[in-house]
């Protein structure tokens, strides 16, 4: 019999139930993270079948998603600020927390945040944990060794009502990353890069393992921007295995366990890695030892090419009606487009380490006069920190908007959106049709590719604005 | 969930590939606390002009639409996010059906617990059935049988589960809940807590 991977010995760790020809496996749930778009029908389906929470206790809540952006002192200010629908879910949200024993990481928490921020800088976020949320970014839970994955409301209902999810075992697609990454190329190039060669649906049905040496070599910020992509490949899960920065991330961390329960999670976690002889269902390798920074140039994540090429040429429909879309002809190099609004946030891309690219290139230097830059914080934890140090002041300087946590306008759901037609250079993960606002078009990129773009006032390479 | 055993009906075809769930519902719509009434946002961008009219030349606003409750897709149909009101919006719309070559994992697992039928078919099925739109053809869910109006009959995977699940119009919750002794078992036998 061969070894088990990563993936393997998570999920024998939560099997309830096997799974047999005829039902699914019963899989237990370790950490349900919670906002407050993907869960209010869920709390409607239990409160008629008059079923209560099992687990309240392994439940995390936060508000994220239509949460504005600027500060909210009181909920009263929602009135104000947000549309009344949004305002409407948040508070709906608050009472179903307070209802049913939730921890809520709401207004006024040092702890509120976009829930794959906030979960791994709590410590919430631990190796062997299975972890899911109603959104699809829970792959980026998998940085830590974690099987992190996206649930729909109804899934959600059922990890309430039983901590337990009916689940087939996916596939495992290992993709090994190798070489040494050269200087202004970040983890956010690296898995566009990944989307680019397997395309968007070329992890579907499968759980992903990073592997290689250039993942060892990420710190955990980076590792959590690839994973969190992976559904972006069309994958369940994204995963690395846990090691020692790994285990020094989470050393102190208030949710991590301490003292002798702590010695004991790190033996635990110690045997998670992959077997050496484990066997994937497929491998795929990539050399990053080359790799420029990436842009996106189409309508999904897989439409992406070196910022310094042109815009490929196909005759696919669909491609056809991408390029018409963004308004890019085939041929053109993507360096040089105009750009309108720059967007640095996300779970993607809003923790420390990605204001920090940004800041390196906007020290000293002025965003165009054209365009509109959004810094947002993905944390209260990140926008204090930062505050610290004094990047807001950088951003501001430069002539960014420094704004409070939360999704903001990756998905333009609170009302930070661009205007139609506007080019918006962003560090989120999709660049779907209208995902940032009604006809606006959007460029996914690296932090520093975002920021030498706002600068520059056009879409850029950052690598001549790095700071020596 | 309603029953689910044959659905019967002329496609609508939409061809494109990676079809995404902001699309089916862009994200804006999503500050609602219910599943009900989102037909009205299906496909909004694509559906309606600025000032908010249907527009004449989209698929689903011509007459020949009407009516229509299998939608045949593009490949990687429903990437993207995991908002089950993707599904909801497509049943209250009226569709009961969608038929590709791939369908993403989350959005096919959303439509499993709402009685809307993922059936994934071969390229060859497929590109007939692009090539063919409006054709009457039938999804028998207890054979897991696409039948086309020639008398082809193409298989599509479906487990038991969630055809048992669709034939009885039963959803997942009370299987699990009926499960709940092993469930507490697992909680205190386990070798670590979370």
């Amino acid at each position: 019999m061969s070894g088990r991977s990563l993936f393997q010995k998570v999920w024998d760790d939560h099997v309830v139930v096997p799974e047999t020809a005829d039902t699914p496996a019963v899989l237990y749930i370790d950490l349900h993270l919670t906002h407050e778009v993907t869960t209010p029908e869920a709390f409607n389906v239990l409160r008629s079948r008059g079923l209560s929470i099992r687990r309240p206790d392994l439940t995390v809540a936060t508000l994220d998603h239509s949460t504005p952006t600027v500060r909210i002192a009181s909920l009263k200010d929602l009135d104000v600020v947000s549309e009344p629908a949004a305002a409407a879910q948040i508070r709906t949200m608050i009472d179903n927390c307070a209802k049913n024993g939730i921890r809520m990481y709401g207004y006024g928490s040092d702890s509120r945040g976009i829930v794959h921020v906030i979960g791994p800088e709590l410590g919430a976020t631990q190796p062997g944990k299975t972890i899911v949320c109603g959104d699809s970014h829970t792959s980026t839970h998998g940085a830590f060794g974690a099987l992190g994955f996206g649930i729909g409301t109804t899934e959600v209902g059922h990890v309430l009502a039983t901590q337990c999810l009916l689940q087939r075992r996916p596939k495992t697609l290992a993709i090994n990353v190798e070489g040494k990454l050269p200087r202004g190329v970040t983890a956010k190039d690296v898995i566009l890069a990944i989307i680019g060669k397997i395309g968007v649906g070329g992890g579907t049905g499968s759980v992903i393992e990073y592997r290689g040496s250039t993942i060892r070599s990420l710190d955990m910020e980076q590792r959590m921007t690839i994973c969190n992509m992976s559904i972006e490949a069309g994958a369940r899960a994204g995963m690395i295995a846990p090691d020692d920065t790994t285990i020094q991330y989470l050393n102190g961390r208030p949710l991590a366990p301490r003292g002798a329960a702590w010695e004991a999670a790190v033996a635990r976690w110690r045997a998670l890695p992959s077997d050496a002889d484990a066997q994937f269902d497929k491998e795929v390798s990539i050399d990053v030892s080359q790799l420029a920074p990436m842009v996106t140039f189409g309508t999904n994540p897989g439409m992406v090419v070196p910022v310094t090429d042109a815009v490929p040429v196909s005759d696919d429909a669909s491609f056809s009606k991408a390029l018409a879309y963004m308004k890019v002809a085939a041929g053109k190099p993507m360096l040089g487009m105009p750009v309108d609004v720059v967007f640095v946030g996300s779970c993607t891309n809003s923790r420390m380490s990605d204001l920090h690219d940004a800041a390196s290139i906007l020290r000293g230097r002025k965003v165009a006069k054209s365009v509109r830059m959004l810094v947002v914080p993905g944390s209260v934890q990140v926008q204090r920190q930062a505050e610290a140090e004094g990047l807001d002041k950088v951003f501001r300087e430069a002539g960014a908007e420094w704004r409070e946590a939360g999704c903001s306008m990756c998905l333009g759901m609170n009302g930070d959106i661009a205007l139609p037609g506007q080019l918006c250079v962003s560090t989120s993960n999709r660049n779907f049709e209208g995902r940032q606002g009604i006809g606006a078009r959007s460029v996914l990129a690296s932090p520093l590719t975002a920021a030498a773009s706002a600068v520059a006032g056009v879409i850029a390479d950052p690598r001549p604005l790095l700071p020596n | 969930m309603e029953k689910t055993d044959i659905v019967r009906s002329r496609t609508v075809v939409m061809p494109g590939t990676d079809i995404d769930t902001d699309q089916i519902v862009p994200a804006r719509f999503l500050t609602t606390t219910t599943r009900k009434g989102l037909g009205k946002a299906l496909f909004a961008d694509w559906r309606y002009d600025k000032d908010g009219k249907p527009k004449a030349d989209f698929i689903l606003n011509t007459p020949a639409a009407a009516g229509c409750r299998i939608l045949v897709a593009g490949n990687n149909f429903g990437c993207g996010s995991s908002r089950e009101h993707a599904p909801w919006a497509l049943i209250d719309f009226g569709i009961q059906a969608v038929i590709s070559t791939g369908i993403a994992d989350i959005f096919r697992s959303n439509s499993l617990k709402n009685g809307l039928v993922p059936v994934i078919v071969d390229q060859a099925t497929h590109g007939w059935l692009l090539a063919n739109p409006g054709v009457e053809v039938t999804i028998d869910v207890a054979s897991c049988e696409l039948r086309l109006p020639d008398g082809r009959a193409v298989g599509f995977p479906l487990d038991g589960f969630s055809k048992y699940c669709l034939l009885n119009g039963v959803d997942q919750l009370g299987y699990l809940l009926h499960q709940s002794d092993a469930i507490a078992r697992f909680e205190s036998e386990r070798a670590w807590k979370p």
